[in-house]
């Protein structure tokens, strides 16, 4: 398929199908934000920030669903990986809201909470997935350790108990029980993704972050573990904000996309409605970049 | 007494600004309080910390001991004691029950401390957590939201790696229900010890600038997991010279061929209990 970058088509409006506002926002809507759907986990209106004068995030909205997938994708340096910052309340946007609807359902303004109660969020209810697993996991700490620490973090002091939940976290995810007392820098990349994975999870968290988790792994490394990814959050019902460059993993995982721009959405949608009928250009662009193998 | 220095060597600005660190320490027991460190007449490491505080603390009328290691005839605890014998001409002591202010290295007399003492301790690292989280911030963070779940990540390791609490000494403690804290480097074993003690517990480190307190009577709990409790260790031995069952034992080599004896590290502890035995020997 051959797609001209400059084929004159509208902003990819009318993708309404499925009851979600998809509707992309336009730079004089900033005032008129759309109203928060009632039911969401996660709703961002109207984020924006620059860093001097490049535009990492313009008027980006967005809304989460509980346990659904979201991909965001898009070429380096389009703000995707600020988008995702500013949606786990780790980057504070110049403009714009992002909300949280806890357990209770009542919502919470991220940017306005208490650093304590968003710390406490990202120790339970919430979870990140770093690109490099080094990243987060405790090199020095044997693997149950990496895995128990946020149920030591929530407050469990039995340590047969945390044992016994690491050593099923491991099983869930293809690590050898065995490996359970050895130091995460015996483990092979695919192993490392799979043990921060673990220990992101043992919380049973309604939403995790994920940003590259297959990036830097090898081909079959990234199948499996995108396989593995996607059995887990279908069986215990997370929803994933998803970060990649990665076409194909996000066809794979995610239910629905964003296509990121020069940090606007430039389209938004179904994953494979915007995957196979692509509306805007550099969408089109993104598609007919991706190799056939 | 030397002439040309003010008492106790500190002038009395530098006293008054640790007098304050100190009294907000007891005020918010186990939090660290910065201070301006001054330098002194000896390196980090040998005690800057607590010959501040004890500088600090001391009266005219006051009796200092000093311990290093639980003996009173170490380099350290007899450079101490003459510091202070010259600069403060305060009376010195090796007794533990004489003593007004017990400035300690390493250990706790094992006699019972009272009301009218303090135990001014000799901290090199202030901070429990630096070992697993290098950055001072977030450490202080960590304090101020009281999120301790890391330190049990360091006990899980131990008892996955040795079967048991390894850390035999500075052993993490949670003081009033509240604060995370290093005992300094005291034996497991004297943990207990800290536990509604009656006497009052100042810390100094010196290098780190920072002071810390625990008042008399407050709670002093070692952190164990439910299923594994915290145990003090001590050598399975009677003391060779005193024949204490009951104190912390210091391990000497004698020889080249590995022949070694148990004695008492608290000099003063087994030295009473020598003497009380040849007297009743004698009688």
């Amino acid at each position: 398929m051959t797609v001209s970058p400059h084929l004159p088509l509208p902003s990819g409006e009318g993708r309404g199908e499925g009851g979600h506002a998809l509707t992309q926002p336009s730079p004089e809507g900033r005032g008129l934000a759309p109203p928060l759907p009632p039911d969401t986990l996660l709703s961002a209106r109207g984020l924006s920030l620059r860093f001097g004068p490049i535009t990492a995030l313009d008027a980006v909205d967005a809304d989460l669903w509980p346990g659904e997938v979201l991909a965001i994708v898009g070429e380096s340096g389009s703000g995707k990986t600020t988008l995702l910052n500013v949606l786990s309340g780790r980057l504070r946007p110049d403009a714009g809201t992002v909300s949280y609807r806890d357990p209770a359902g009542d919502l919470h303004d991220l940017h306005q909470m208490p650093a304590p109660a968003l710390r406490a969020l990202h120790r339970s209810d919430w979870g990140f997935v770093h690109q490099n697993p080094r990243d987060s996991l405790r090199m020095r700490v044997s693997a149950g350790g990496n895995v128990g620490e946020r149920l030591m973090a929530a407050g469990s002091r039995h340590y047969g108990s945390i044992r016994a939940a690491a050593i099923d976290w491991l099983q869930q995810v293809e690590i050898e029980p065995s490996r359970i007392d050895d130091m995460p820098s015996t483990f092979s990349g695919g192993m490392l993704q799979r043990l921060q994975i673990a220990r992101t999870l043992v919380t049973h968290p309604r939403l995790v972050f994920m940003d590259e988790p297959t990036g830097g792994l090898d081909v079959s490394v990234q199948a499996r573990l995108l396989d593995l990814i996607r059995t887990l959050v279908a069986r215990l019902g997370i929803a994933v904000v998803l970060v990649t460059h990665d076409i194909a993993a996000a066809r794979l995982l995610a239910g629905r996309i964003m296509v990121m721009q020069g940090g606007r959405v430039v389209e938004q949608g179904l994953t494979d409605q915007v995957l196979d009928d692509p509306q805007h250009p550099y969408t089109q662009l993104l598609v007919s970049s991706v190799l056939q193998a | 007494m030397n002439a040309g220095y003010n008492f106790a060597y500190l002038d009395e600005q530098t006293k008054r600004m640790i007098r304050r660190a100190i009294l907000k320490g007891v005020a918010i027991p186990g939090h660290q309080v910065p201070f301006g460190s001054r330098e002194m007449p000896l390196p980090y490491g040998w005690g800057t910390g607590g010959i501040q505080v004890t500088a600090s603390v001391l009266g005219p009328d006051d009796v200092l001991k000093v311990i290093d290691q639980g003996a009173d005839d170490t380099t350290n605890a007899v450079s101490i004691r003459r510091f202070f014998g010259r600069t403060a001409g305060v009376r010195t002591t090796t007794r533990t029950q004489e003593a007004t202010i017990i400035q300690t290295r390493h250990r706790i007399p094992e006699a019972k401390l009272r009301e009218d003492q303090i135990i001014v301790y000799q901290v090199p690292q202030p901070e429990p957590m630096v070992r697993l989280e290098p950055s001072r911030a977030e450490t202080k963070r960590m304090h101020a939201l009281a999120e301790y779940g890391l330190m049990h990540v360091k006990l899980y390791e131990d008892i996955t790696r040795y079967g048991h609490f390894a850390t035999s000494y500075d052993y993490p403690v949670m003081v009033n229900g509240r604060y995370l804290m290093a005992p300094s480097p005291i034996p497991a074993f004297d943990n207990p010890k800290l536990h509604r003690m009656p006497a009052l517990q100042l810390f100094g480190a010196g290098r780190e600038k920072r002071i810390y307190a625990v008042p008399p009577y407050t709670d002093v709990r070692s952190l164990d997991f439910e299923d594994h409790a915290f145990q003090p260790r001590r050598a399975p031995h009677a003391c060779a010279l005193c024949g204490s069952r009951s104190s912390y034992l210091d391990e000497v080599v004698t020889d080249d061929r590995g022949t070694r004896m148990f004695v008492c590290s608290d000099t003063d502890y087994c030295a009473e209990r020598v003497a009380e035995g040849q007297k009743e020997a004698a009688e």
